[in-house]
């Protein structure tokens, strides 16, 4: 095949690299490179905007650490392949995995690592097919429109089913783990479940284990931090605690963190919606008073206390 | 013909180029899917200016954003038909009827045999000219033999 005329982007010419070009100033330290690509925001942006996760905000860090480095390396001529993105959350419910397999996608391409940046969340049902034939076409067509962002495969372990002889999902694996290998530039893969199946899992799949070379724990959220994910769900829906809402939400937290099925912020933004209902219905009973904007926005402490949780015997706080 | 002297199929787009190379192949694939076209990949061994409906290689791939999903499909292809006409068209929903927006020519039998004019004489001393294709001449799965 010819060697084209004109210059193509992507494509390794024996020109372009023989001559260097010496007018531009290339950055050479951290701060220039920041200056110039959006890592730094990036970072700040993920800080202020998810509460606790520091796990998940560390590898973050070293992600957009990896990119600023990389790019003083090819600006001393110096090789910097790509690393493997794939990733694994494992975490209880509720810890804000597919939140942050959300944010991912945008944070890998404004960082340089994905072209496109979209996020296709697939379970199970939408790579395994029901018939012999089915599931490779199936697999494929999602892998296409997944190319150039992330692909989220949530509750990954049910991919795997060695009970029944007549199920398919090893075939998806396959698939997958070939694209993941051979086009680790097209496509980020993110996993995402329970810890213990998912340990599960990998155990049965090494091939797996040994393409993802991210696994991220999701810890569970201290009380302190889901009272914080708690004042800014209300602040994104325009509500805020009235007197004494702060101090009855966070004895309603300590109480129902020891029930069973917790299940961290979305067990909050279920109390939450509960406590909207009731501040509703305490509202609805004035019929004829004009409620004003403070009114309307205030989560009374009454609304928190007419809770079950509170009804309940309390045990004695663990050690 | 000394009008063909290389015995080309010069149909589509970017005929009259040398072959296109993967990433170039995939700048055009970018262009289209920035401007809204749905790709499909559909191949032939009959070559003829006026063969026009070449056969599908898969359903039309609508919803994909970026090009190395349309290239993995053009890959596929290739490895299943590596001594065919391939060609990558691309739809235009944007007039309520998927219209063709561009199309060319991504992979070609290693030797294009090239066309022949056919005359054929009529009433009187007319004559009517078509052109045939000498690969045509052989049954379909011996068009081109390694």
């Amino acid at each position: 095949m010819p060697s084209p005329l004109y210059s193509i982007p992507g494509a390794p010419t024996a020109e372009a690299a023989a001559a260097p070009v010496a007018d531009a100033p290339v950055a050479r330290t951290v701060n220039e490179v920041l200056a110039e690509s959006q890592a730094g925001l990036v970072m700040d942006e993920l800080d202020a905007a998810l509460v606790g996760l520091a796990p998940v905000k560390t590898r973050v860090r070293e992600i957009a650490a990896l990119l600023v480095i990389d790019k003083l390396r090819v600006n001393l001529g110096l090789r910097a392949e790509t690393p493997s993105l794939h990733m694994s959350f494992t975490g209880n419910p509720g810890t804000g995995k597919t939140t942050v397999a959300l944010r991912m996608a945008e944070i890998l391409h404004r960082l340089g690592y994905v072209r496109k940046g979209h996020l296709v969340a697939v379970t199970r049902d939408d790579l395994v097919g029901q018939y012999i034939g089915h599931t490779a076409p199936k697999t494929r067509e999602v892998l296409k429109k997944a190319m150039g962002g992330v692909l989220f495969i949530d509750e990954a372990y049910y991919l795997f089913r060695p009970e029944n002889e007549r199920d398919y999902g090893q075939e998806a694996i396959e698939i997958l783990l070939q694209v993941m290998e051979n086009q680790r530039d097209d496509l980020v893969v993110i996993l995402a479940g329970y810890k213990d199946r998912m340990e599960t899992f990998f155990q049965s799949n090494p091939g797996m284990r040994s393409r993802v070379a991210h696994h991220v724990d999701f810890p569970d959220y201290p009380a302190d931090d889901l009272l914080l994910i708690a004042e800014r769900m209300l602040e994104r829906q325009d509500y805020h605690f009235g007197a004494g809402g702060r101090e009855a939400f966070r004895e309603y937290l300590a109480r129902r963190i020891q029930q069973p099925q917790f299940a961290n912020a979305r067990s909050v933004r279920n109390a939450l919606d509960r406590a909207r209902l009731r501040q509703a219905r305490r509202l609805f009973e004035e019929r004829d008073r004009e409620l004003s904007r403070d009114d309307l926005t205030t989560i009374d402490a009454r609304d928190i206390r007419a809770s079950r949780v509170f009804q309940s015997p309390t045990t004695p706080p663990a050690a | 013909m000394m009008t063909n002297p290389t015995g080309r199929l010069t149909q589509g787009q970017f005929s009259f180029l040398a072959d296109l190379t993967d990433d170039e192949i995939a700048l055009q694939v970018e262009y289209g899917l920035g401007r809204g076209f749905a790709w499909s990949v559909e191949y032939t061994d009959d070559p003829h200016p006026r063969n026009t409906y070449w056969e599908m290689f898969g359903m039309p791939m609508f919803d994909l954003k970026d090009a190395a999903g349309v290239l993995m499909e053009l890959r596929q292809c290739r490895q299943a038909f590596p001594r065919h006409y391939i060609r990558l068209v691309a739809f235009d929903s944007t007039r309520g009827v998927e219209s063709v927006a561009m199309s060319f020519i991504v992979n070609r039998p290693p030797v294009e045999p090239g066309f022949g004019l056919v005359r054929q004489e009529a009433e009187g001393r007319s004559i009517r000219y078509t052109i045939t294709s000498y690969a045509a001449v052989h049954p379909e799965a011996e068009r081109y033999p390694r």
